[in-house]
């Protein structure tokens, strides 16, 4: 029987990673928010690989801890692992990646949901979403009948709707992780005129602990520095645990090749669009059949666990031909299976229906964030599910939404790649889609988003105070190396030829030395004897964070203000925006597959609809001329 | 808020004067830096029209004497300030002056972009505005068929075999980037180097390589070379059709060098009246001949005039000997003059001196010796000659219109941005700055070349990214 359980600002469907973000956001914005999961203790799963972070992943999750998300602190609080990546390779692909206890990491953030004001959960699947005449949200409707009254609703359905797990020739209805699936929401959207696509996705076994010889294998420890994801969390100071490499081998591709048959991808049994980046194991043999050898690293679940995942070993084999390839590998012969590999096909909607703010074009109130948009990931789950989370609020107060564009972040870059260029499988994002990424880095991520958290008003005021500080900080340092001269004395002369650097003859900026790759911040305290207090021993936290930024700025200046100049053109045309009545189909001049793209799509600026695929110059040039015609007549 | 575009608006190759239009925002400060009259740019009062001449504010070359139009916004055809260089050489002093405006911070205008910015401004109105989107369409589409002719054969092969060069080395340092755990193997700094190297001596080689492309931008250099009264002025007059250079029955009153510009079928080409090359005592004359050296050294191509109603002498063997191995034309002159006999022996004589050297034909791509019987007073073999020029240069003809000379200096323009970023990216590395730098010059050259090709890097990274290197869980 049907029933009204309940009143609400915001309802999220499905507290996942994109979820347990969007719930937050709107709950902390003062939205009476709702958040449904078909099972409780599946909230914040991660249902693949055990870490967060890693290229271009770790900059999102330091962003949305700029912008007031979770997932940073709850990352900080359950690692048991944390690694910088790309150390070497310049500061803008500097990465931040750690492995946690899974189980704590949910125990944590269902903890931090539980709490919160203004938010309830409740365990219920979802069948309906439920819009009125003038196509606007009015509420969700459960499983059992259940009738939620609300004005805005995100979907944040991961791998769940119609999921279907493939093992071999064994397939099945199921969600991630053992889970019951979402059967009956996809109609729902489909009677909504939602479109929907099919992706395919894959994690790989999970082997008991005591069944390997790590002997064989090679130990993989964390960083001895830590360096936390949130700009809040101060030191961290912990135990950590190793990860551990081991290879396939010919014995293992030969396995696989003598089964290939047996595979449902080269069987054609999978018709669902799997990512390129995140090939299964077949799939890399078949590939790249030259390699002798692909890497496996096995990666502890968490420390309460003896469960270890195999990264690099995904697959849809059929089970007894995993288990004889997994026994093949060095270390893992009488490996014991716990969990299968399997892959699962799942709906998902064309994420060419959002706007930048993410919600549905042509439904009011409806948004979406995470898998459900075609992309793949927590990470990028969580970023998206931040800004649904937000902008959901912001639109039912009235206010302008929270759009973060390319130049500055990469979770605008995401969004933009999602929004307006679409996927044809499940999106990851790199470092080599920022156009911008020496502005983007993940070590500036509080300077270039604390302010806007702060707008949009998840960032406190005593957050926001000292972030002005720092910054107000940085700036004053950054001056006083600009301007402070060294005269070429014998002192100076010598500590330049201890650190290997050129003598000088003439006085010199500060500046001007630190610019010289061989003199770090640290060692020009020798020759600099007016630096602040603050900055005069590493005395906390803020420390690092301050020298940190001024290093950056000064030492690479020249290719930070030419990527500057390159920000500044773009913002030309990200700066016209397209008013939303305008009617592509009687605009003369445009052609007939850029008239479709522009109506399907609506981009909100030029720049916007200068990324679209099918739209030329010689478009953008008509566009251009309409709407200068437009508000010249206004 | 608008860049400044330049464009060169009178029609490619034809008049003695051009046009040379300036539109943006720095307009003004783009001609005051070139431009050196009695006014600076700003002292002049707006839609007056002053004179002055174009010089190379690097080289402090004098390029010519020009009249210049300043127009201040919103009273012009672009409602944007607007400056109008009417210069009076030809095409090649014209070539060279949007070179330097382009040096000098303006970009060179797409095509109806003057149109376009006029609309965009609010000066046509609405009936006005569907011609010009017209206009915009019609102009793109043929502008990108210049750019299709043009990209086609060996240069788009050259730029797209050093633009995938760049994507694969791009991929190569990103892969390891986006997937640092991987067992691929690490790219380092010195191998970057190498290759980054490497493509830009490509480029490098195409820049100068581009003969066509140089051609038609800067024109062929062409030196008239014989002894005193042979008719060397008289053909140069023919040739560009005025009576410039002073014609006289006395040897040597070209005592300096004469040169000319002129369109020959549609080539720009200069051309350089020498005072002779014979042995003198006279200072004046010595210098005339010095720099008649000088300019056979760089000619392109090397008019040889021999007169039919003397044999050839010493003087004529001395210049013959000068050239030797040069893309040659020899002309014998004064036909009408003399026997037809005198003009086989000459024919003969120099068959001697050049022995087995194939004749030139229209099929011999442009080598071999040519020789033309002409009567330059009388007019005959001028076309012969202007043929044979046109042939030797541009076998496959050439499109004589500005869209195709535009197009062709942005590309160069490309080109160059592309070799400076290489050479960004090689003192990057070797500054000993961290790989990610070194990447994001790299990245900009690929861009560069792929605005000649029309490709984007981004997407183009990650295909190759995924289907070179085996990542992923």
């Amino acid at each position: 029987m049907e029933y009204v359980a309940g009143e609400y600002d915001v309802a999220v469907v499905g507290a996942g990673h994109a979820g347990c973000e969007a719930a937050l956001a709107s709950a902390r914005l003062g939205c009476r928010t709702i958040i449904f999961s078909i099972n409780l203790d599946s909230i914040a799963n991660m249902p693949c690989n055990p870490n967060v972070g890693g290229t271009a992943k770790g900059h999102l999750v330091r962003e949305l801890d700029a912008l007031g998300g979770e997932m940073g602190r709850c990352t900080d609080k359950t690692f048991i692992q944390s690694k910088i990546l790309n150390s070497a390779k310049g500061p803008a692909v500097f990465s931040l990646r750690a492995q946690v206890d899974r189980r704590k990491y949910q125990m944590e953030m269902k903890n931090t949901l539980e709490l919160q004001e203004n938010l309830d959960i409740r365990q219920a699947e979802i069948t309906d979403i439920i819009i009125d005449d003038q196509r606007k949200i009015a509420g969700v409707r459960t499983h059992t009948g259940a009738l939620y009254n609300c004005r805005a609703v995100i979907l944040t359905t991961g791998t769940y709707l119609k999921g279907k797990i493939i093992i071999g020739d064994v397939s099945f209805s199921g969600g991630p992780d053992g889970l019951f699936p979402a059967n009956r929401l996809s109609e729902s959207l489909k009677q909504c005129g939602i479109e929907l696509m099919r992706f395919k996705t894959g994690t790989p076994a999970r082997i008991n602990r005591r069944s390997i010889d790590f002997s064989k294998m090679t130990e993989q420890p964390g960083d001895d520095i830590i360096v936390p994801f949130s700009f809040e969390s101060g030191d961290i100071k912990k135990e950590q645990v190793s990860c551990w490499l081991t290879y396939t081998n010919s014995n293992t591709h030969k396995v696989i090749r003598d089964n290939l048959h047996r595979s449902p991808l080269f069987g054609g049994m999978i018709e669902g669009i799997g990512p390129r980046y995140c090939p299964s194991i077949e799939d890399k043999v078949v590939r790249f059949s030259e390699r002798e050898s692909h890497q496996v690293f096995v990666e502890p679940m968490g420390l309460g666990t003896q469960e270890m995942y195999l990264q690099g070993m995904s697959s849809s084999l059929p089970e007894d031909v995993q288990i004889e390839m997994i026994r093949t590998l060095a270390g893992l012969e009488s490996a014991k299976i716990m969990r299968s590999a399997y892959a699962i096909e799942y709906d998902c909607i064309n994420p060419m229906q959002l706007d930048l703010s993410l919600e549905f074009k042509n439904i009011k109130g409806l948004f979406s964030a995470g898998q459900i948009n075609g992309s793949s990931g927590y990470e990028e789950a969580a970023a998206q599910g931040l800004i649904a989370g937000i902008n959901a609020a912001l639109k039912l107060q009235g206010k302008a939404p929270l759009v973060l564009d390319r130049s500055e972040a990469y979770i605008g870059v995401l969004i933009d790649d999602l929004v307006t260029k679409g996927t044809n499988e499940p999106y990851r994002i790199m470092t080599s889609r920022a156009e911008y990424r020496l502005l983007l880095r993940q070590d500036n991520a509080d300077i270039r988003l604390t302010p806007r958290g702060y707008e949009a008003g998840l960032i406190k005021e005593d957050r926001y105070k000292r972030f002005l500080d720092k910054k107000a900080k940085i700036n004053a340092e950054i001056k006083r190396l600009e301007s402070t001269y060294v005269a070429p004395d014998e002192n100076v002369n010598k500590f330049l030829a201890k650190s290997g650097s050129t003598p000088v003859k003439t006085g010199i900026k500060l500046a001007e030395l630190l610019r010289r790759p061989e003199i770090s911040y640290n060692a020009l305290a020798e020759i600099d004897k007016d630096r602040p207090d603050y900055l005069k021993e590493a005395s906390s936290d803020s420390y690092n964070a301050i020298i940190e930024q001024v290093s950056i700025a000064v030492k690479y200046e020249g290719y930070i203000k030419r990527q500057m100049q390159q920000v500044e053109q773009f913002k030309k045309l990200e700066k016209k925006k397209i008013p939303q009545d305008i009617d592509y189909g009687t605009i003369y001049g445009l052609r007939t597959e850029a008239r479709q793209k522009l109506g399907k799509i609506r981009p909100e600026s030029v720049g916007q609809a200068s990324r679209i695929s099918g739209v030329s110059p010689a478009d953008i040039s008509v566009l251009l001329c309409i709407l200068e015609n437009r508000s010249g007549k206004e | 808020m608008y860049e400044t575009i330049a464009a060169i608006s009178t029609p490619f190759g034809k008049g003695g004067i051009g046009i040379i239009r300036l539109s943006g925002d720095e307009a003004f400060e783009i001609a005051d830096r070139i431009f050196k009259g009695k006014k600076t740019v700003k002292q002049m009062k707006s839609h007056t029209v002053n004179y002055g001449k174009i010089e190379d504010p690097e080289t402090s070359e004098i390029l010519d004497e020009v009249l210049l139009t300043v127009m201040k916004a919103p009273n012009t055809f672009t409602r944007e300030n607007v400056a109008e260089i009417n210069c009076h050489g030809g095409t090649v002093v014209l070539l060279k002056i949007m070179d330097l405006l382009l040096r000098e911070g303006a970009r060179p205008a797409q095509p109806g972009e003057f149109t376009r910015r006029a609309f965009i401004n609010g000066r046509l109105d609405l009936s006005q505005a569907e011609a010009v989107i017209d206009i915009i369409n019609a102009k793109t589409s043929e502008s990108s068929r210049a750019a299709v002719g043009q990209l086609e054969g060996n240069l788009s092969k050259r730029i797209k075999e050093a633009r995938s060069k760049l994507v694969e080395l791009i991929a190569h340092i990103e892969v390891t980037v986006d997937y640092p755990e991987h067992d691929i193997e690490d790219i380092t700094g010195r191998q970057v180097h190498a290759s980054g190297e490497a493509v830009r001596e490509q480029l490098e080689s195409i820049l100068s390589g581009f003969e066509r492309g140089r051609i038609i931008r800067e024109g062929i250099n062409i030196v008239i070379a014989g002894k005193p009264n042979v008719g060397k002025s008289s053909l140069l007059n023919e040739l560009s059709g005025k009576n410039r250079a002073i014609v006289t029955d006395i040897p040597g009153t070209t005592r300096d060098i004469i040169e000319e510009f002129i369109d020959v079928r549609g080539i720009p080409v200069r051309i350089i009246d020498t005072a002779g090359i014979r042995e003198t005592d006279d200072p004046v004359e010595v210098i005339g001949v010095k720099r008649a050296e000088k300019e056979i050294e760089n000619a392109d191509l090397i008019i040889v005039m021999l007169d039919a109603s003397t044999d050839m002498d010493g003087e004529d063997k001395r210049i013959i000997e000068k050239v030797r191995d040069r893309k040659l034309i020899f002309v014998i002159n004064k036909i009408d003059e003399a026997r037809q006999d005198r003009t086989e022996i000459l024919e003969k004589r120099i068959s001697e001196i050049y022995g087995e050297e194939p004749a030139y034909t229209e099929k011999s791509s442009g080598n071999g010796i040519k020789i033309i019987k002409a009567s330059v007073k009388n007019r005959f073999g001028i076309g012969e000659i202007e043929d044979t020029i046109y042939g030797m240069f541009l076998k496959g003809g050439i499109e004589g219109n500005s869209e195709v000379l535009i197009t062709n200096i942005r590309h160069k323009d490309l080109i160059v941005s592309a070799v400076k970023s290489l050479k960004d990216a090689a003192s990057a590395y070797e500054g000993g700055l961290p790989l990610d730098f070194i990447t994001i010059d790299i990245r900009n050259a690929a861009g560069y070349l792929g605005q000649i090709t029309g490709e984007s890097v981004s997407e183009d990274v990650v295909q190759e990214i995924f289907s070179k290197f085996c990542v992923g869980k």
